[in-house]
Formats: structure tokens, C-alpha cells, sequence
């Protein structure tokens, strides 16, 4: 690791003003995970890491008017094991529950995990199909962008230089909605995914009123399946189109070939996975 | 760049000198002689540097040394007292929970944490917790069976 400073406001303002005093050649650091281990592989060479880890108030789980909403903070640990989490959304506590393994998840942050904009993570993928909104503040003041507007490009997100992921609000699921996270992990449970989906369907009867689909590790951003979504919408549920759904998928999604598979076995597996995703959320969905 | 932090290291407290760069387990292993804690393969997967900090496991290999500041940290040499194996390590010794020895203090501590929060896991509970920390010996089931001995030990 090359020297750098070391900065550990315990405020978010003074954070921001700390990055406008280093501008490009400071990095935000939380959890860690993933910067110090690019820093020790000199993928990145900042002249300060500003700390976020004294800041207080943004490591809480709260329930908000039929949203859970979460600060920038919270760690992967703490998302899977809260009561609230588990009860309003579930799904959400089972997705942090599969990420890598107990000792990650205790340091790994939400905020730090959105800000990192991995396309290998699991977290965005089930936060891309619930529709979360992500909280950013920078010098200009505050905004909230959907999460289908955050990711933006390999490793690339919509935050501008000096802004930093405060928070995330997540909708809780209507009533009547049934939702699953599956991912494929041909290594080890630890591993990255080489295909995760996250699925919320709605039903009506024996239709589906409406879904969302979310994959990871398919593609250069977390994605939505857009055209699998819309052959879903208002039909009524059957074998035949589930099968149409994951074939559909094929299209929305663009691999790339590394030792987790080829891009074309992604692809076939994303197809796959996507059936499995929904037949699961289908499920509960009709689950009494 | 170096910056003085404060933190506590199996119930003594320390004062250090450390360059912002360094690693918690490099400040553990050099600058406070605890070489208990291993590097393995220094990108947080192996499980060889765990160590606890307010009692929550970590990988000390990807935490800097200034996230321990304020903070209390218990590594592999904190468990035993006096000449007392700790009873996760009596296990291990009973058991035949090693091999080669180099994965030990990251399992145990891992083990130690898993019972501090979960004092009578299933073996699939068991499994889950540890699957993080690699053993190239292999030795997974007497592992297991360490573990589970020091948790049916624990209700006598």
C-alpha cells in the first residue's frame, strides 16, 4: 500500500469537507472489504482515505411509512440479522445472509457496497428489483436517485466526485407479493456469483399482476429484465411462461468469459436461474 | 503518515505508532509481537488472520490498523487463561481439530465467536459459520467434530 493520510470525521460535513479539500486524490472508506484489498494491490494510490467509520447516526435500520429505511453504515452482518429486516423484507435479509462469510459481512457497509458499484455483488440485485432509492450528499446538498439511475458502468456509479452514499430506502413489498434471491455458485458458497437473480412478483388470482427481475454478474451494472418483466405482466403464471421469461432474459444480458464460466454458459445460466427465481417468488406469492 | 491510535489487545491496553497503511494484523504480528494470527492469502477469503474486535470477527488482514482505534481486539493468545486452554481449544486438542497447525488460530477464533453468539449450533449452523476459513490440510470434519465437542461440553 502506498502512504497516504488518514481523515476520520465524525460528521458528514466535515467528511465532505475533507474531500473538497483533497478533491480527486481522496478515496471514502468504511468497511473496507473491498478498498484495502485494492489498496494492497496498488489498484488505487489516494493521498487520503476519509473515513466514514466515527460518523454517527448512519448504521440504523428504521421503519418508515411501508419503507425500511437504512443508513449509509449499516453492515451486511447487521442487515441480515435485524428482526426488522427479516420480518418486512425477507428477502433482502436472505441476500446479505448469502454474501461471502460471516467475517465480511461484519465489516462490509450497504453504503460502501452501492459506492464499490461491483457488478459481481449480490446486495444491488435484490435492491434493483425492490426499488430502492439511494440518499447522496455532496457539497451542492442532497439527492436521492432511484437505484436503476445509481449504476452506471463497470466499477462506475452516478456519484460525482465528492458526494458520498448517506442512505438507502427500501419499499416494503405489497401485500399479495412473493419474492426470491438465487444465485449460482459452481466454486464455493463464498465466491461471487456467476449469476444471481433476484425476482418480486405480484399475483392477481392465477395472473401475474406484475414482476421485477434483477441479475448480477451478467453484465457491466447490476441489470433489470426489462423484456422478462413485460412478457410476465398481466399474464396468467404457467410452466410455458416461465420458460419464455428466462429465454427472454438471454437478450437483456451481456457476460463477460472469466473462470466463473463463458459468457454464452452465462447467458444459458441466466436464463435458468431467472425460471428458478420466479418460480420461487411465484410461490410465496400464492403462499396463503 | 503515521498516527497514534489506542485499543485495547486481549484486555491490555496499547498505545501505538503506526503508519496509516498498515494492516491490523501487521500491528498485531510486528509492532505487538502477537504472531498468533497468520496471513494467509491477505485478501480477507482464507480466515487465517481472524481475529475479533468488540468481540465481532474480522478479517484483520483487509482492516487497517487505525479502524481498531478506541476498540477492543482479541486474537488467538487471548484465549487460554494462565496456563487454561480455553475450552474451544481443549477441543481442538481433543478432537484432533489440526494438522499442520496454520489454520488454527483463525479457526478458533472463528469457533469462539460462533459459540459466544450461538452456544449450541447445528452442524449445518456450524458449517455455515466456519465456511470461511480454509483448511489445505483437509481437516474439516475433526474441525467439525472440535466444535461441536466444545459446544456438547458447554451443556454438561
Amino acid at each position: 500500500m502506498n502512504a497516504f493520510d488518514y481523515r476520520a470525521p465524525r460528521t458528514v460535513d466535515e467528511a465532505l469537507a475533507i474531500l473538497r479539500e483533497y478533491g480527486e486524490d481522496a478515496r471514502v472508506i468504511a468497511g473496507g472489504t473491498a478498498l484495502v484489498t485494492m489498496l494492497r494491490q496498488r489498484l488505487v494510490r489516494p493521498g487520503c482515505l476519509v473515513s466514514l467509520r466515527d460518523v454517527a447516526g448512519l448504521d440504523r435500520v428504521d421503519a418508515t411509512n411501508g419503507a425500511l429505511s437504512f443508513g449509509a453504515l449499516v453492515t451486511h452482518r447487521q442487515s441480515e440479522t435485524s428482526p426488522l429486516v427479516r420480518e418486512r423484507i425477507p428477502v433482502l435479509a436472505e441476500t446479505f445472509r448469502r454474501v461471502a462469510t460471516v467475517r465480511i459481512r461484519h465489516m462490509a457497509t450497504l453504503g460502501g457496497a452501492l459506492a464499490h458499484a461491483d457488478p459481481n455483488q449480490d446486495p444491488p440485485v435484490t435492491l434493483l428489483a425492490l426499488g430502492a432509492r439511494v440518499q447522496i450528499r455532496g457539497a451542492g446538498g442532497s439527492r436521492e436517485l432511484a437505484i436503476d439511475e445509481f449504476f452506471r458502468d463497470y466499477y462506475e456509479s452516478a456519484l460525482a466526485p465528492g458526494e458520498i452514499v448517506t442512505g438507502v430506502t427500501v419499499p416494503v413489498p405489497a401485500a399479495g407479493s412473493g419474492a426470491a434471491f438465487v444465485k449460482f455458485l459452481p466454486r464455493t458458497a463464498d465466491d461471487y456469483a456467476t449469476v444471481a437473480v433476484a425476482a418480486i412478483v405480484t399475483s392477481d388470482g392465477d395472473r401475474c399482476r406484475d414482476a421485477r427481475i434483477a441479475l448480477g454478474s451478467v453484465g457491466v451494472t447490476p441489470l433489470r429484465g426489462r423484456a422478462a418483466e413485460a412478457l410476465l405482466s398481466g399474464e396468467r403464471m404457467s410452466a410455458g411462461l416461465l420458460e419464455a421469461a428466462g429465454e427472454a432474459v438471454k437478450g437483456e444480458v451481456d457476460p463477460l468469459s472469466d473462470h466463473r464460466g463463458s459468457a454464452a454458459y452465462k447467458r444459458d445460466m441466466a436464463a435458468v436461474m431467472v425460471r428458478r427465481a420466479l418460480t420461487q417468488a411465484w410461490e410465496a406469492a400464492r403462499r396463503p | 503518515m503515521t498516527r497514534v491510535i489506542r485499543l485495547s489487545v486481549n484486555g491490555t491496553a496499547h498505545e501505538v505508532d503506526v503508519p496509516t497503511y498498515r494492516t491490523l494484523l501487521d500491528c498485531l504480528r510486528n509492532d505487538l509481537g502477537l504472531t498468533g494470527s497468520k496471513e494467509g492469502c491477505g485478501v480477507g477469503v482464507c480466515g487465517a488472520c481472524t481475529v475479533l474486535v468488540d468481540g465481532k470477527m474480522i478479517s484483520s488482514c483487509i482492516a487497517l490498523a487505525v479502524f481498531a482505534d478506541g476498540h477492543e481486539v482479541t486474537t488467538v493468545e487471548g484465549l487460554a487463561e494462565d496456563e487454561r486452554l480455553h475450552p474451544v481449544q481443549q477441543a481442538f486438542v481433543d478432537a484432533g481439530g489440526f494438522q499442520c497447525g496454520i489454520c488454527t488460530p483463525g479457526q478458533v477464533v472463528s469457533a469462539k465467536a460462533l459459540l459466544d453468539e450461538n452456544p449450541h449450533p447445528s452442524d449445518d449452523e456450524i458449517r455455515e459459520w466456519m465456511a470461511g476459513n480454509l483448511c489445505r490440510c483437509t481437516g474439516y470434519y475433526k474441525i467439525l467434530e472440535s466444535i461441536r465437542t466444545a459446544a456438547d461440553r458447554s451443556r454438561a
